[in-house]
């Protein structure tokens, strides 16, 4: 069996996750793992997760996206969620699955954007003395 | 007519099943669904065939008029026959009003969901007509693709044109916002008339965080406000006069 894992770039700032393959549950959790190290070693603030090339969604896939939202929100990193086809966000419609917690962008460039001017405004807070 | 007389010379197939008869039968559908289209009604259609019997019969009163018994057979035959032929005319002109009504349909369908570029990112799509799950469908794929081909930011929904927005419809509607905003694009729900607000607001529904707004021109304005564009009045004019 070859072990298929999904590579996480660091981008400067940011964490990069282009999903290219169809995603089977062990590899949603597989991703979800490694996203978790890796956020904790690099410490980012933002997480693009770049989903252009995923065609077919279940409810658990979709549970797993959200469920991997708010493990960054917990580790302090804003999660955008990119590309997605609309196929598929008619699908999770149907699925009664709106991933409210969720950011969403149309394409990297716009979540690269949206993720910025999300890190800017975090960096404007008073930071505590 | 000419098939008819040259199929019937041949032979009085009881079941009109012979190959002889598929010349005839396929000129009679050509012509019901031809008529259907035309806007004849089923019976004209059928008339038409049944309008053959008193000359058939005459001629065969001519034909076998020394042979009583002869005669009724051949009487029973035709008729028959002229029977069955008129139910298919019928049936074929039932067949092309149906398709005509379903290409109607699917014509509406299209029609009444175009999606428009307003700005550079900005769509809209103006719903005309009671909203059901399958144009929901239609207007949900549509508005999809066009914030995927247009790179869209905003989604305007205009619902000027909706008669009635009773909880389905409004669930629809969130639906559709719903996956808008999956794809990254956020969605402003514009021509509210009064009566409607009344009746969401009665009928309880929640439009959660969605941005209403009672006129396309407003949500325009807040539109353009979102993508840090504005609209200033042009001093040409003024300019030109001096």
């Amino acid at each position: 069996m070859i072990l298929e894992t999904i590579p996480i770039l660091k981008l400067g700032k940011l964490l990069l996750v282009t999903i290219q393959v169809d995603l089977h549950d062990e590899l949603v959790l597989t991703l979800q793992d490694d996203l978790t190290n890796k956020l904790a070693v690099t410490r980012s603030r933002g997480v693009l997760i770049d989903i252009s090339a995923l065609e077919i969604v279940d409810s658990f896939i979709g549970r797993s996206l959200a469920t991997i939202a708010s493990i960054a929100k917990i580790m302090d990193a804003t999660t955008v969620l990119v590309g997605m086809r609309p196929a598929v966000a008619i699908t999770l419609v149907e699925l009664g699955m709106s991933l409210k917690g969720i950011r969403t962008a149309l394409n990297v460039d716009k979540g690269m954007k949206l993720l910025h001017d999300a890190m800017l405004e975090q960096e404007a807070w008073p930071s505590p003395r | 007519m000419a098939l008819l007389t040259a199929a019937a010379g041949q032979s009085f197939d009881e079941e009109l099943a012979g190959e002889r008869w598929d010349d005839v039968r396929a000129g009679l559908v050509n012509l019901s669904k031809r008529r259907a289209v035309a806007g004849f009604s089923p019976s004209e259609t059928a008339t038409f065939i049944f309008s053959l019997k008193k000359p058939l019969f005459e001629a065969l009163n001519r034909a076998y008029a020394s042979d009583p018994a002869r005669l009724s057979e051949e009487i029973w035959l035709a008729s028959t026959v002229l029977d069955k032929l008129g139910l298919l005319t019928v049936d074929a002109f039932q067949q092309g009003r149906e398709q005509l009504i379903l290409r109607q349909q699917q014509e509406l369908l299209d029609l009444s969901t175009p999606v428009i570029k307003l700005w550079d990112a900005i769509v809209a799509v103006p719903l005309i007509g009671t909203l059901d799950s399958e144009r929901t469908q239609v207007v949900m794929e549509s508005l999809l693709e066009a914030i995927v081909d247009n790179e869209a930011t905003i989604a305007i929904i205009d619902i000027t044109g909706v008669p009635t927005v009773d909880t389905l419809v409004a669930q629809h509607l969130l639906k559709t916002v719903a996956a808008a905003r999956l794809m990254g694009a956020e969605c402003i729900i514009s021509g509210i008339r009064p009566q409607i607000a009344q009746t969401i607001v009665h009928l309880g529904v929640d439009l959660g965080e969605m941005i209403t707004k009672s006129t396309l021109a407003d949500a325009l304005r807040i539109a353009l406000a979102k993508c840090d564009l504005m609209v200033t009045k042009s001093d040409r004019r003024v300019a030109s006069r001096d």
